[in-house]
């Protein structure tokens, strides 16, 4: 501002050239208000974030000490089935429900009328995702470290978690933002919508239950959608001498990231051709 | 600027939901600098027409041209000249009025700053409260800044003053005037007529999807031109009298009387009762 005595509004013609400013720049600052916003809603922190720590506490003072076999606890299997479970709910179910609450209270609407680049917005997601499924793992390491005798893994190991976690989380990230677009009120039916089938995933994958205790055909049906793949990945990754528990004796790492990456693309396609930045009742 | 200088151009706008006509044939030019209120009764067609201007929704038929450019195939550097205050718009509970307003100032290629945006609609000490904490004319009052940050030359209100208490619209009106006076062309919708009255230099009232009367508020239905009623209190009580002279029948008044009229009042037509005729008592 000049004079101080001016209180016009910068119109000026010639402040019109300067350029717009590039996603990469506004999905940063996006990233910031996004992480903001979600450590700051207890609701949001206590369900997506706390509870498969909590969870974990419960599960494993219940059946932690009981053996599966082969040197395993059931502890340990649930370390591992909770940390695919948590990526997946601070992925799958917070971006479903933060975007379906977002586009019924027009905040997507808003932001659609501003000359924010579309990509930003999904920037600002993505860092908001991946920082709190990080913090999610970290958190549920350290309830293993601290209450189970979970041993930290070596290099190679963290490779394979380091490619499950991205392929996981970009698939989870995908769907969850499809699946914004399906409940007619957020407020209404986003859990039932959102949530319903997620809490029946984890029953089946691996989470809440040992995977090898899942009857056959169930564990069919798990194997079609990405949670069942992720829990596997974690238990190669934290539960290794597991191996002779898991179905066909081995991880099928190729297989995980097969069906990570498919429904990557399927995600994509579905993300493409639903999303919208107005609800129904307002196109 | 199109060819014609206007800052908002529409020709035959035609706007139908599942066949039924919503905006049947609007036309409407508003001049760079001006401030224009569209009045009418809920679902006579405001919102959608304000929302084919904004780029929102597509237009079933006719031309538009806002600030030179099609609303329907206008990019990024177009919305960087517009500002959007939508009429219900709520998000981000748990971030700060200051941050708000500075993640949204980061989308504009020379935005106006922030601080600066907040003091002009009166939330200088607000800046650093949580959204949440707001009160429903605080968080309208946000809605107003996050529509000025940007710096546009074109500012859209959708009825932007609804839950407001009059001491807070009075200092509404005054941001408004202040912008109207440093070249902010300003499209309002509202439904209260005292708003219009005072802010805007044209009216135009919408019934049914179409204009059925545009002019300056005092002119507004041949008020200006219209017959007065001059009222006095005489000894059987209170007369009043139809004229189109109303200075003259003053004057006789005061030589009856020998000098002043008891309880004199010259009233014309208000606004409401123009406004009230021509949408033809529906409300």
């Amino acid at each position: 501002m000049t004079a101080g005595a001016s209180t016009a509004p910068s119109v000026a013609i010639g402040a019109r050239r300067a350029p717009l400013p590039g996603a990469w720049r506004v999905g940063w600052s996006r990233g910031q208000v996004e992480l903001k916003a979600f450590f700051r809603e207890r609701q949001s922190v206590v369900f997506i974030f706390a509870m498969p720590a909590v969870m974990l506490v419960l599960l494993g003072a219940i059946f932690g000490k009981q053996g599966a076999g082969h040197g395993v606890t059931i502890g340990d299997l649930y370390v591992a089935g909770l940390i695919g479970g948590g990526v997946m709910a601070t992925s799958y179910q917070n971006l479903g429900m933060s975007i379906a609450f977002e586009r019924e209270r027009f905040t997507l609407k808003r932001l659609r009328g501003t000359p924010m680049p579309a990509a930003a917005y999904f920037v600002g997601k993505i860092i908001q995702v991946l920082v709190a499924a990080l913090a999610e793992v970290a958190v549920l390491l350290v309830v293993g470290l601290a209450f189970y005798h979970l041993r930290l893994p070596g290099a190679a190991a963290w490779w394979t978690f380091a490619w499950v976690f991205v392929l996981g989380v970009a698939a989870c990230s995908l769907l969850g933002i499809a699946a914004s677009s399906v409940p007619r009120s957020a407020a209404r039916n986003g859990v039932a919508v959102i949530t319903f089938p997620f809490v029946i995933l984890q029953f089946i994958s691996g989470v809440y239950v040992p995977f090898f205790l899942v009857p056959a055909w169930l564990r069919d049906i798990a194997s079609v959608f990405p949670l069942e793949w992720m829990c596997r990945g974690m238990r190669s990754v934290f539960v290794p001498q597991a191996v002779a528990l898991e179905p066909g004796h081995s991880w099928q790492h190729g297989q995980t990231a097969l069906v990570l990456s498919a429904w990557i693309g399927a995600g994509l396609v579905l993300c493409l051709t639903t999303f919208h930045w107005q609800n129904r009742q307002d196109r | 600027m199109n060819a014609t200088g206007c800052a908002v151009l529409a020709r035959g706008l035609v706007k139908r939901y599942g066949g039924v006509a919503a905006v049947s044939g609007i036309d409407l030019e508003i001049a760079p600098g001006e401030v224009f209120a569209l009045l009418g009764p809920n679902g006579a067609g405001k919102t959608t027409t304000v929302e084919i201007l904004e780029g929102y929704r597509a237009r079933d038929g006719g031309e538009v041209s806002v600030l030179g450019t099609d609303p329907q195939r206008a990019g990024r550097a177009w919305r960087a000249r517009i500002g959007v205050v939508l009429q219900l718009a709520s998000d981000a509970p748990e971030l700060t009025v200051a941050e708000m307003v500075g993640n949204f100032a980061g989308f504009y290629p020379s935005p106006r700053r922030p601080a600066e945006v907040i003091d002009l609609v009166g939330l200088a000490d607000k800046a650093r409260a949580r959204i949440h904490t707001l009160s429903g004319g605080q968080q309208r009052r946000l809605d107003v800044a996050l529509g000025l940050i940007g710096g546009p030359e074109l500012l859209f209100l959708d009825e932007p003053t609804t839950g407001f208490d009059p001491a807070a619209r009075h200092a509404f009106w005054d941001v408004i005037r202040a912008l109207s006076g440093s070249g902010v062309t300003v499209l309002l919708t509202t439904h209260y007529l005292d708003e219009a009255a005072t802010l805007a230099d044209r009216v135009a009232v919408i019934r049914d999807g179409v204009i059925v009367a545009e002019d300056r508020p005092d002119d507004l239905g041949g008020r200006a031109a219209a017959a007065a009623v001059v009222s006095w209190q005489d000894h059987g009580g209170r007369r009043s009298e139809r004229t189109a002279e109303p200075t003259r029948l003053v004057a006789e008044l005061a030589a009856r009387h020998g000098g002043e009229v008891p309880e004199l009042t010259v009233t014309r037509p208000s606004l409401e009762d123009v406004y009230l005729e021509l949408i033809g008592g529906q409300r």
